[in-house]
């Protein structure tokens, strides 16, 4: 026990910083630093204000006498709650020292426990030994779990994981011991019994710690998460918003340059934003909002692109990506529309896109054979891959060009 | 739009914005109440108790939803939202609050004023995109539906919102299906009942999605 009182230092300075004035009237609370099981005989001290040694003694001398010890002692762990140190007065320093204290303590406990209740009674007393070991194990794996939060993370480490490994050692050991000393006995199913037992034990004790661990690595992660976005918008604020405001000052005589400017930039902002990323080499719709976008940059006349559905690409749908290119190219060029209309819809059997403007529109008929526009690359472009391309127009009527795939 | 001009009243918080649009509408409408924020929006709709009020989506003191909350029940306007945003939480939540349509900010001034006419007559007004996230929203699935008659669009109003999706004008839907304006329009309402009641979960996720905003 004399590694335990070279400790009491940093429990004691935390309970009293906790409390600035340190008066008799201290609330009962379950200490955790400096604890040998639950903090009872700690908490219980620095309440009454003795020595936590005396308190101990008594402990323990109830204990041997009779059960009550025990009993009131669970009763405290339960009913006690647990004090929780302030927040800038974490004694980290001690706390290597201290759990090698602990560490011998419990075996001092588990010795005595093992020797005293049974005394003499021989082998009995030998079986019982791996089951003090197992409990030994999982008392230490409990600590554990039991431990506050914050205090883990600033545990190193290395030495969780030493804790954890000596006592799944120990766990291993105490079932192994058993096994040992029961080989020649006849009573196989109750061994293996007792050994699910203990192993049922173990999984119940460990799993509350498995479970803390895992959800402050998802909250680590997601705090990791949320600042690399902050990081990534001004990033992108300085790189795309900024750049645009200046070209835009610089050109503010050009008017059309300005719009081509502050369109191009909003939908960047707006895919930015509001699409879900996605690879333009991927997937259909991000494809066709990227054609329109660059198609609108080239001519400086607006489309509007709806989406419903979306696919992953193929050669067929790339085809038919070209086709439409074309198509927003021919309205942006001749049509002399404000706007040029782009919807595109992903069915189950096939894939349509409509590229419409209201501008002057003009004679199919009219259109000679050596223009390659649309009946090469958007025609003929569609029915070499198995689509079709219907353009409907007329003078003054405005265009629609439609195009229609199966899909593969 | 022969008849009195349409009161209306324009809530958004960008001043120069509103300066903008009252200039857009000219003489079409007779502007008479504007606000920046919800507080002020419920106060003067119910001060003006206009045809229609323009709304912002985006306010300050809890956003056009807000004001939908507040004054919707109080006076017999009817509401049009108005938003540069095209996130369909922001499109369905503020329809599914009872915006009886919903364009962008990018609209021309004669395209407002006829969409402005459209709702104080009690119709919906769809923008493409609208109709998109529509269309999305009821594409089909092998889930059945709860309630066929709010859950599913019928195939005649899936063709009036492909071709609204098209760019098409109302005019222009009705020439391409040989039905009448009225009957396109008796679609568009129909779609935007449902709109407003359907339960599926594409529509409650994005208005759910917005109300935690």
């Amino acid at each position: 026990m004399e590694e335990e009182t070279a400790t009491e230092e940093p429990g004691a300075t935390a309970a009293t910083a906790a409390m600035a004035p340190d008066t008799a009237a201290r609330r009962l609370e379950r200490v955790a630093e400096g604890r040998i099981v639950a903090g009872v005989s700690r908490g219980l001290a620095a309440h009454l204000g003795v020595d936590v040694f005396i308190v101990r003694a008594a402990f323990m001398l109830l204990i041997m006498a009779s059960g009550i010890g025990v009993a009131a002692y669970i009763a405290l762990w339960i009913l006690v709650p647990a004090h929780r140190p302030p927040e800038s007065s974490e004694p980290v320093p001690a706390r290597h020292r201290r759990d090698w204290g602990q560490l011998l303590a419990y075996s001092a406990v588990a010795l005595g426990l093992a020797v005293l209740p049974w005394g003499a009674a021989g082998a009995v007393q030998w079986a019982l030994w791996p089951f003090v070991v197992g409990g030994l194990g999982a008392a230490i794996l409990w600590q554990q779990a039991d431990r506050d939060q914050r205090q883990r993370w600033t545990l190193p480490l290395r030495q969780r994981w030493l804790r954890s490994l000596l006592g799944l050692l120990l766990v291993v050991g105490g079932i192994g011991g058993f096994l040992v000393q029961k080989v020649d006995a006849d009573q196989a199913r109750s061994v293996v019994i007792a050994m699910l037992i203990i192993l049922t034990g173990v999984a119940v004790i460990v799993t509350p710690w498995v479970v803390r661990l895992w959800q402050d690595l998802d909250a680590e992660r997601h705090e990791r998460i949320r600042s690399q976005e902050r990081a990534e918008l001004a990033a992108h604020i300085h790189d795309s918003v900024l750049h645009t405001l200046t070209l835009i000052q610089r050109n503010a005589h050009d008017t059309r340059q300005v719009q081509r400017l502050a369109r191009s930039q909003e939908r960047t902002l707006r895919t930015w934003l509001y699409q879900p990323r996605a690879d333009p080499d991927q997937t259909f719709a991000a494809a066709i909002r990227e054609i329109a976008g660059e198609v609108e940059d080239d001519h400086g006349v607006p489309i509007e692109v709806v989406c419903v559905g979306d696919t992953s690409l193929d050669e067929r749908l790339g085809a038919a990506l070209q086709a439409a290119r074309e198509a927003m190219v021919n309205a942006a060029k001749y049509a002399e529309a404000p706007s040029v209309s782009v919807y595109a819809e992903v069915e189950r059997e096939e894939i349509a896109i409509f590229v419409r403007d209201r501008g002057k529109g003009f004679d199919l008929d009219q259109v000679p054979d050596d223009r390659m526009g649309v009946r090469g690359s958007i025609i003929g472009r569609m029915e070499r891959n198995g689509g079709r391309a219907t353009v409907r127009t007329a003078p003054g009527e405005g265009t629609e060009v439609r195009l229609e795939m199966q899909r593969s | 739009m022969s008849e009195a001009l349409k009161r209306v009243v324009l809530v958004d918080d960008h001043q120069m914005f509103r300066t903008g649009v009252k200039a857009e509408l000219g003489g079409a409408v007779e502007i008479v109440g504007e606000a920046g924020d919800v507080d002020e929006a419920v106060a003067v709709i119910k001060a003006a108790r206009p045809d229609v009020v323009l709304l912002d989506v985006h306010l300050p003191g809890g956003g056009g939803i807000e004001v939908l909350r507040r004054s919707q029940g109080a006076v017999p306007s009817k509401f049009l939202a108005l938003s540069v945003s095209d996130a369909a939480e922001d499109v369905i939540g503020v329809v599914r609050g009872g915006a009886r349509g919903y364009v962008t900010k990018s609209i021309s001034g004669p395209e407002l004023t006829d969409a402005i006419g459209r709702v104080a007559e009690g119709d919906a007004v769809f923008s493409p995109r609208l109709a998109g996230f529509v269309l999305d929203a009821f594409a089909a699935t092998d889930v059945p539906a709860v309630d066929p008659e709010l859950d599913q669009i019928t195939q005649r109003e899936r063709d009036v919102l492909r071709l609204i999706a098209r760019g098409y004008a109302y005019k222009e839907i009705a020439k391409e299906l040989f039905i009448s304006v009225k009957t396109v329009e008796t679609h568009v309402s129909s779609v935007l009942r449902k709109l407003q009641l359907s339960n599926r979960h594409e529509l409650s996720r994005w208005a759910a999605a917005r109300r935690l905003v």
